[in-house]
């Protein structure tokens, strides 16, 4: 190989981008990206719903490919995912207010949804795992370095799987904001990760759900990666006051549709 | 479980036009490890079992600098060609292959897996489906990890022979002398991996 010697580069609280533009200077970037794919889409272009080459996201400008990716027919092994099942998991990992000894600090909230395909038909048997920062933005990882307190009842992360009507219930605490080194005054609106299969491996998807009302939305380049509005808003909960459990917690509800034509795939009845 | 472009063809026409959008991916951003994590997660087969092999490499970014902050995601079937269906992919119990492994990279961008050689349907190159994910890439990226060792076979594959002969060397493996497997990734740069979609 002739690459250069190893340099484990830090993660973005601790590493500022090499320029640190001010805020302005981003969402200008961002305007002119959105608009020139638009441009691009309006001259019949496809253009991905995730912008890969986005620059107003810094650790993104050597970090994706410049080619389109080639278009594939699926063969056997994408046609189908791994599969899960309750054993993969225990019931109280659905929990995240339960993992410790005593309550974690902040908003306790409920989020539940559906995993549907492309035809809107919900996906049993699904491993949805996620993961947060704390009620004060802070992850429990080591490089997170902002200087929020961390929750010695909160770890942040937690899994389940689908039941028969694709659905998925968590319980946890409302993550806070956080900033970040992307550029001056750079905050993430809060947000859980989400990560999920599908029943083909083309339709693995790794994505983040946001809360409604959030200020940080127009300034956040991850957020906004994301190049339409109505794909932006399709990541944001929605508050649901019959989720809302009495004297416990407020409830959020967020359905996640996952791509890709294979999702008319459904395996042969006796195929196990 | 043969599906040709025909038969997938009828598939989608037969459920008509999607009615729902999907849902835009999003960067895993730098702090996943501690959701993603479990025990053997780049334990496909137990180490040194019969069969058993490791397939690592590096992943790069544009400046050919490794990428520390990386996750890997392979799913392959058995030796004989056979797609698990058996549940318990995260959870190992050390006989049971389920085909699909984790691996996060090193501080110096590598990742491993313990597994063995997939095979394929007869007359097909065998490969690994491998989805690669980042801090600082927006969205995940599909791509294959072929076996390099039936020169005929990988002629024949109808993607690879899309390709020129760099792009095709960025999606096949290197076997080394152990029988064991390598194999690099570039998110972008001169040897910039052929990502798919479908």
């Amino acid at each position: 190989m002739t690459d250069s010697q190893p340099t484990a580069a830090a993660p973005e609280t601790l590493l500022a981008s090499a320029d640190m533009p001010s805020q302005r200077q981003i969402n200008d970037e961002m305007a002119a990206i959105h608009a020139d794919a638009e441009a691009r889409e309006a001259a019949g272009a496809e253009v991905p719903r995730t912008l890969y080459d986005f620059a107003p996201y810094r650790s993104s400008i050597l970090r994706h490919p410049t080619k389109n990716p080639r278009l594939v027919d699926p063969e056997t092994i994408e046609l189908f995912s791994p599969a899960f099942g309750q054993r993969d998991v225990a019931m109280i990992e659905s929990d995240l207010t339960l993992q410790h000894t005593g309550e974690p600090q902040g908003e306790r909230i409920t989020v539940t949804g559906r995993v549907l395909d492309s035809w809107g038909r919900p996906l049993a048997n699904q491993l949805v795992e996620i993961w947060q920062a704390n009620a004060a933005g802070r992850y429990i990882h080591q490089r997170d370095q902002h200087p929020a307190p961390l929750d010695p009842n909160f770890t942040g992360a937690g899994r389940t799987i689908t039941n028969d009507n694709g659905e998925y219930f968590f319980t946890t605490i409302k993550p806070g904001p956080y900033p970040w080194k992307n550029h001056i005054n750079a905050w993430r609106p809060a947000h859980i990760h989400f990560s999920l299969f599908g029943s083909g491996f083309t339709q693995r998807i790794i994505t983040q759900m946001y809360f409604p009302g959030d200020p940080l939305f127009a300034l956040d380049p991850i957020y906004n990666t994301i190049r339409r509005q109505k794909d932006r808003d399709a990541l944001i909960s929605t508050y649901d006051h019959d989720l809302t459990v009495p004297e416990f917690s407020m409830g959020y509800r967020w359905d996640i549709v996952v791509d890709g034509p294979d999702a008319t795939w459904f395996e042969p009845e006796g195929a196990h | 479980m043969s599906d040709t472009t025909e038969t997938r063809t009828r598939r989608i026409a037969a459920a008509g036009a999607p009615t729902h959008e999907a849902t835009a991916g999003q960067t895993i951003g730098p702090f996943f490890a501690f959701g993603l994590k479990y025990d053997k997660m780049h334990e496909v087969v137990f180490p040194h079992t019969t069969g058993a092999i490791v397939l690592s490499g590096t992943i790069y970014d544009g400046a050919g600098a490794p990428i520390p902050d990386a996750c890997i995601e392979i799913w392959g079937a058995d030796s004989d060609g056979t797609i698990s269906r058996a549940r318990g992919a995260r959870r190992r119990d050390d006989h049971t292959f389920t085909g699909f492994g984790r691996s996060f990279t090193t501080d110096e961008g590598g990742y491993d897996f313990w597994t063995r050689n997939p095979g394929a349907e007869a007359g097909k190159a065998p490969f690994f489906a491998a989805i690669v994910f980042a801090r600082g890439l927006p969205n995940k990226l599909h791509t294959r990890i072929y076996l390099p060792d039936d020169e005929e076979l990988l002629a024949a594959d109808p993607l690879l022979a899309s390709l020129d002969e760099a792009e095709r060397r960025t999606l096949i493996a290197t076997r080394t002398p152990d029988g064991d497997l390598v194999h690099d990734i570039h998110l972008q740069g001169e040897a910039e991996t052929v990502f798919l979609t479908f």
